[in-house]
């Protein structure tokens, strides 16, 4: 039967049930995700979270959800309809397609295994901040306008450093290959060699996710909520939505690039290594964000340029040297 | 860049003249709204407005503590200037107990500030002891001392934890209602009331406090003191980003602050060391051993750094109450009526916020003839103006919370 069909309705049907895992990890990752964070905060603060739907609240995602979609479709009369209907869409798609290029496994890629996939990862993930910017300028709201416009200065300040950290790595490894890139640390981790580059790829990342103590786009305390104060039931909840993907997304690239990706012990399947790794980078970023007080604005930007760049910038210079030596 | 560069230098130029207008409280004239006021006003300076904008922060705004309205004119997110709208939670309350006879108007004093609601009653009922020349027995004197202080302690901590929140960190909120919890359950046992107690009476107590409940207060504190304090300070005072997200924001200098009236933690936080309950001690205060806290450095984190110091002083001065209690009635012998002498009072005590006082007119009836109450959170949050002038948005939600204002006694 599977081999009678054409080569390229079997690619069809390959490509399909690829996509559908996708989708449903993707799905199942954020309400996992969005638990794991209220459970986390709720410890920190002494509280319980959410108990009652579920056991251990565990199904509470999926009754917001629920609640989510069957709330009223509310747009604000004076927001630029269009700009402001596809502005979570534009948000989410990009923290989808990032997923297709991640290895998680030695011979699973959900999409292509890409030999520029991290210039490619690096591409679409600015890709956010047109949602962001979106979303900002369609709601027509001061607040969401204000949000957008910090977002768009925090992603310049935060977008090079990242990409710099993450030089260092490629010139170690010889590649923009995340699977050859993941092969070359089978003996050791470049997290040792590139401490430099984690620590500035993790603060980068955590500015260009907009989390907490970098989340001036949308900091409740001083904009109500941002880019999204317009936004409701489930338009709210894909900007949502794209936040967690993200937050994986970057755990994940941190995982492939720093911490030997799916290598461990053979006690456990590879996948299960570099699941670990990641969602214990994901918690490291709930735990920053329920501890830390968010920083200001200025404050972000000296940070950013002042601070993180240079320090790249340094980390790849000596990489460089090292290299060149070798 | 260089039109815009000269544009700015033009604007700068143009703003300068203005300037001295600047930092006040605007004066909305006749039915003016305050949005016309502030319409007026621009079209005065004749300025280039095209980057500025009006923003509508509050009622509303999730972190105005209460129905404050500012209405920001901003230059992308620096603050030229900020105009508080206030009245959204008046409720007539001088003017009402008018018609009410002396007991009566307690309870309602608790609305005033009602995160220290015994700051209030202590402050109404003492002023009606003063006018009556009234005696109160000992034992309630040190019991009103305790509760005042532990007030103290329950409001400071409400501060902590949304000055923690105003600076984005949300646990330290958490946590420190967790702690209040605590304290207001003490306070419930006591007076039967979580918020608005009603438990001061004109010439003592309303009741005596409960067995066993001075053992529950004092592994309270033992718990603020040792646990909880620390825990606090770890978490969010020494914090290095809270540190750069509250130095120099909102500076008062020392001569402002005693020139527009601040009072309490504001004042102390400019370093100007002035404490009613040193200065001017209207309960058994003289007694007790306990610091006043001073801070030079006029800023939010001065301020912060005085309120979390206080904190350890309150439960200092607890200790000591709870060492020198004695038996004996909470409640002095008063006529059935009370009718205290024609005349004038004016009371104040050190709340947790400043000088609260009332200035009370009596013409000898059952009823107060007139009732002003000074409201420490009013006269802070008129300098807010000029205290946000020049700072970030982020900033103006740092400063109200340092200023600690409660609605309640601004609109009264």
């Amino acid at each position: 039967m599977w081999e009678s069909l054409p080569p390229i309705a079997q690619q069809l049907i390959i490509t399909v049930i690829k996509v559908t895992i996708l989708l449903g990890f993707v799905g199942v990752n954020f309400l996992f995700l969005v638990w794991m964070e209220r459970k986390i905060s709720a410890r920190m603060q002494s509280r319980v979270g959410p108990y009652s739907v579920g056991k251990h609240g565990s199904l509470q995602l999926l009754a917001d959800g629920v609640k989510m979609l069957s709330k009223e479709d509310v747009r604000p009369a004076t927001a630029d309809r269009w700009i402001w209907t596809l502005a979570p869409l534009v948000t989410f798609f990009p923290a989808v397609m990032l997923y297709t290029t991640i290895p998680i496994s030695p011979n699973w890629t959900v999409g292509s295994d890409l030999n520029i996939g991290l210039v490619y990862l690096a591409a679409i993930s600015s890709f956010t901040l047109v949602g962001i910017f979106m979303a900002g300028w369609g709601s027509n709201n001061k607040y969401s306008l204000l949000g957008s416009m910090r977002a768009a200065a925090q992603l310049l300040a935060y977008e090079i450093p990242l990409v710099v950290s993450v030089l260092g790595v490629v010139m170690m490894a010889g590649s923009l290959n995340l699977r050859d890139i993941v092969d070359a640390q089978q003996n050791a981790w470049y997290l040792f060699p590139q401490i430099l580059g984690f620590i500035v790829f993790f603060i980068a990342g955590l500015a260009e996710l907009n989390r907490a103590p970098f989340d001036m786009a949308e900091a409740e305390q001083e904009l109500v909520a941002g880019y999204f104060t317009e936004y409701s039931g489930i338009r709210w909840g894909l900007f949502l939505w794209a936040e967690y993907t993200n937050m994986f997304t970057i755990s994940a690239l941190a995982t492939l690039l720093f911490l030997g990706g799916w290598h461990g012990p053979p006690f456990l399947p590879p996948v299960v290594w570099f699941m670990i790794k990641s969602y214990c980078l994901v918690f490291v970023m709930m735990w920053i964000r329920w501890t830390l007080p968010r920083v200001r604005i200025d404050q972000l930007m000296d940070l950013g340029w002042k601070f993180l760049l240079p320090v790249s910038l340094l980390n790849m210079l000596i990489t460089g040297i090292f290299v060149v030596m070798r | 860049m260089g039109t815009g560069a000269t544009r700015m230098a033009d604007r700068q130029e143009a703003m300068a003249d203005k300037d001295m207008a600047r930092g006040v409280v605007l004066q909305p004239q006749d039915t003016e709204t305050m949005e016309q006021a502030i319409r007026r006003r621009f079209e005065a300076e004749e300025l280039d407005r095209r980057e500025r904008m009006t923003i509508n922060f509050g009622p509303q705004h999730p972190s105005t503590h209460g129905v404050l309205r500012v209405l920001l004119t901003v230059e992308g997110e620096t603050i030229i200037d900020a105009q508080p709208d206030i009245g959204y939670l008046h409720r007539n309350w001088e003017k009402i107990v008018e018609g009410w006879t002396y007991p009566m108007v307690i309870p309602f004093s608790d609305r005033n500030d009602y995160l220290a609601a015994i700051a209030n009653e202590q402050v109404i009922t003492g002023a009606i002891e003063k006018l009556l020349e009234l005696e109160i027995p000992e034992r309630a004197q040190l019991l009103r001392v305790l509760v005042f202080e532990l007030q103290r302690i329950a409001s400071h901590l409400i501060w902590f934890g949304t000055f923690g929140m105003d600076s984005g960190a949300v646990t330290p909120f958490l946590l420190a209602f967790r702690d209040r919890e605590m304290c207001y359950t003490l306070f419930e046992k006591l007076t039967g009331a979580r918020l608005l107690y009603n438990y001061l009476r004109i010439g003592g107590l309303r009741n005596d406090v409960p067995p066993g409940w001075l053992d529950e207060l004092k592994e309270f504190l033992d718990h603020l003191e040792h646990e909880s304090l620390p825990e606090f300070i770890n978490l969010l005072i020494k914090n290095e980003i809270f540190i750069h997200r509250v130095k120099g924001v909102g500076y008062i200098s020392p001569e402002d602050a005693v020139a527009w009236g601040a009072s309490g933690p504001v004042l102390r936080g400019s370093g100007v060391k002035w404490d009613l309950r040193k200065v001017d001690p209207y309960l058994p205060y003289d007694r007790f051993e306990f610091d006043i806290p001073v801070e030079t450095g006029g800023d939010a984190h001065a301020r912060c750094l005085v309120r979390i110091r206080e904190m350890q002083e309150s439960i200092k001065i607890i200790r000591q109450v709870l060492d020198q209690l004695e038996d004996g009635p909470v409640m002095a012998k008063l006529p059935r009526a009370i009718r205290p002498p024609k005349g004038e009072v004016y009371h104040r005590v050190e709340s947790p916020r400043g000088e609260t006082g009332v200035y009370l007119i009596s013409d000898g009836s059952t009823k107060p003839y007139r009732i002003h109450w000074r409201a420490p959170s009013l006269i802070h949050l008129q300098m807010l103006p000029k205290l946000a002038k020049n700072h970030l948005l982020a900033d103006l939600v740092i400063i109200i919370g340092s200023i600690d204002i409660v609605l309640g006694e601004v609109d009264r």
